[in-house]
């Protein structure tokens, strides 16, 4: 059962009932959902998880979902690889990688639009909706088709026809809108008040925000219920890397690990690292940039949970990094060559700035570090197609002998 | 009668500038500030606008001239 019991505003404290609601009414700031841990931690134990199933709905007693009959694609229990090779090019001795590629639709965002979307359904919504240009319209999507939901994707009208595909297959009301990306988040904002739908990241966005725990959840279970040293997560909302650190908190409130002693590091890509720039100046304002990146899975410049992230970020004693697109791509090719991992653009702003973490000193080679991968390269491979340079031989075996230096 | 809740950034040429005061002048706009930030060097107001649709347009394109970067309170909506 859910042991959800409302929604409360993150600034001014003010109360709600479970409902579709995008920001409090009083102050608008975010809302999230709060629980009742005193009767959690009856029902909740290492040994219940573990008989649930292989999917973040073994975490169910922890979500905000109250149906029993859940729609899922199959979402979670990801693996945790230890990644030796790519640690000991970058001088770790215990690292590991959250591999957020292997979900139904090939990112983290399943998680979060898994509870998205059967909160939608309880709520007794028909259609669903979002704005993205790639993997939460994809994840929205295929949720929608599974549960017999009409769903409305909104894209820039600029944006690649090839970027869609994993999109259109799961049949959405696909909607381009002429005009800039703030055009479209001003249009979609606008939309969200006047049609009575889930609009995932508006009104459902504080049950969207809950599926994300599920991946510090699952770090935790797999390391043998501790929590790592250092993380090592990308921040575009911010809403992610948040959710990491409460799964973690909520874990050791629950008795499940011992308390909490993890260094939180964000990373961004420099064309769009609005957070990565208030930490450094010492701010608390994160102010707006215009994105300029090639990393677009990440490339947020007003990003809603901002300041939750960078609280997380600084409260935890860990930090923010930005990388610059070169070494987002090089970040790419060196956990491919070195763990068979292919991952996106933000997985390559991961490594490229795990490294640079490390470089600086700021993470040490003995401390227990999980870099977060979340989401797959495939849909993007046109950012490193220059990776594809074959050998030319004739058809026979003395051309490929000399032409590929092999020895006979 | 619409509402529309938006979040101003101002740069620093514009912290001086009374530009809600204006706004709410200059166009038939209720302007009802919920939070705010502003110090000598920058700030953003985070507030509701009342007002007809086609006055509230006029009104946000007005502020966005001026120099004044205009978002949604949800922050940015379109994800990747």
């Amino acid at each position: 059962m859910s042991f959800a019991t409302g929604l409360r505003c993150r600034k001014c404290g003010q109360e709600y009932p479970l409902q579709p609601l995008k920001v409090c009414d009083f102050c608008l700031s975010p809302v999230e959902v709060n629980y009742d841990y005193k009767a959690m931690i009856q029902a909740v134990s290492r040994q219940s998880i573990a008989s649930g199933p292989a999917t973040i709905w073994r975490y169910r007693d922890l979500l905000p979902v109250e149906t029993k009959d859940e729609i899922d694609l199959g979402t979670g229990m990801t693996p945790l690889v230890k990644a030796d090779n790519l640690g000991w090019k970058l001088g770790l001795e215990r690292l590991y990688i959250k591999n957020d590629c292997l979900t139904p639709t090939y990112s983290f965002k399943d998680r979060a639009v898994a509870v998205a979307v059967n909160k939608a359904k309880e709520f007794g919504f028909n259609t669903v909706a979002c704005a993205s240009t790639g993997n939460l319209a994809a994840s929205v999507a295929a949720h929608a088709a599974k549960a017999g939901m009409r769903a409305y994707v909104f894209v820039p009208s600029n944006v690649e026809p090839g970027k869609l595909v994993g999109v259109s297959i799961y049949k959405p009301n696909l909607v381009t809108v002429e005009g800039s990306y703030d055009d479209v988040n001003r249009l979609c904002a606008e939309v969200a008040q006047k049609y009575n739908w889930g609009f995932i990241n508006i009104n459902l966005r504080p049950y969207y925000a809950e599926g994300s725990k599920t991946l510090g959840y699952e770090v935790a279970e797999q390391l043998g219920w501790q929590s790592p040293d250092c993380v090592v997560a990308p921040a575009a909302s911010g809403l992610l890397f948040t959710r990491i650190w409460k799964g973690l908190q909520e874990l050791s409130m629950l008795k499940l690990i011992e308390p909490v002693n993890t260094h939180m590091y964000l990373t961004q890509a420099t064309g769009s690292s609005p957070i990565v720039k208030a930490y450094e100046a010492g701010s608390l304002h994160i102010h707006p940039v215009t994105p300029n990146t090639i990393v677009t899975s990440i490339a947020i410049g007003n990003p809603a949970d901002g300041y939750y992230a960078l609280m997380v970020a600084r409260q935890s004693g860990g930090g923010a990094q930005d990388v610059n697109d070169e070494e987002a791509i090089e970040g790419m090719k060196l956990l491919a060559e070195t763990e068979g991992i292919f991952a996106e653009a933000a997985g390559g702003v991961v490594i490229a700035g795990l490294r640079k973490l490390v470089q600086s000193g700021k993470i040490h080679k003995d401390q227990l570090t999980v870099a977060f991968i979340t989401g797959a390269g495939p849909r993007t491979q046109e950012i490193v197609s220059d990776v594809v340079q074959p050998v030319k031989v004739e058809p026979n075996l003395k051309s490929f002998s000399e032409v590929a230096g092999v020895g006979v | 009668m619409a509402k529309k809740q938006v979040m101003f950034t101002f740069p620093h040429n514009l912290i001086k500038e009374p530009i809600i005061y204006l706004l709410s002048h200059k166009f038939e706009v209720v302007t009802n500030i919920r939070r705010a930030d502003v110090t000598e060097n920058r700030g953003w107001v985070v507030l509701e606008l009342e007002g007809k649709d086609k006055e509230i347009d006029a009104g946000i394109a007005w502020v966005i001239e001026k120099g004044v970067r205009v978002d949604p309170i949800e922050g940015d909506i379109i994800e990747g």
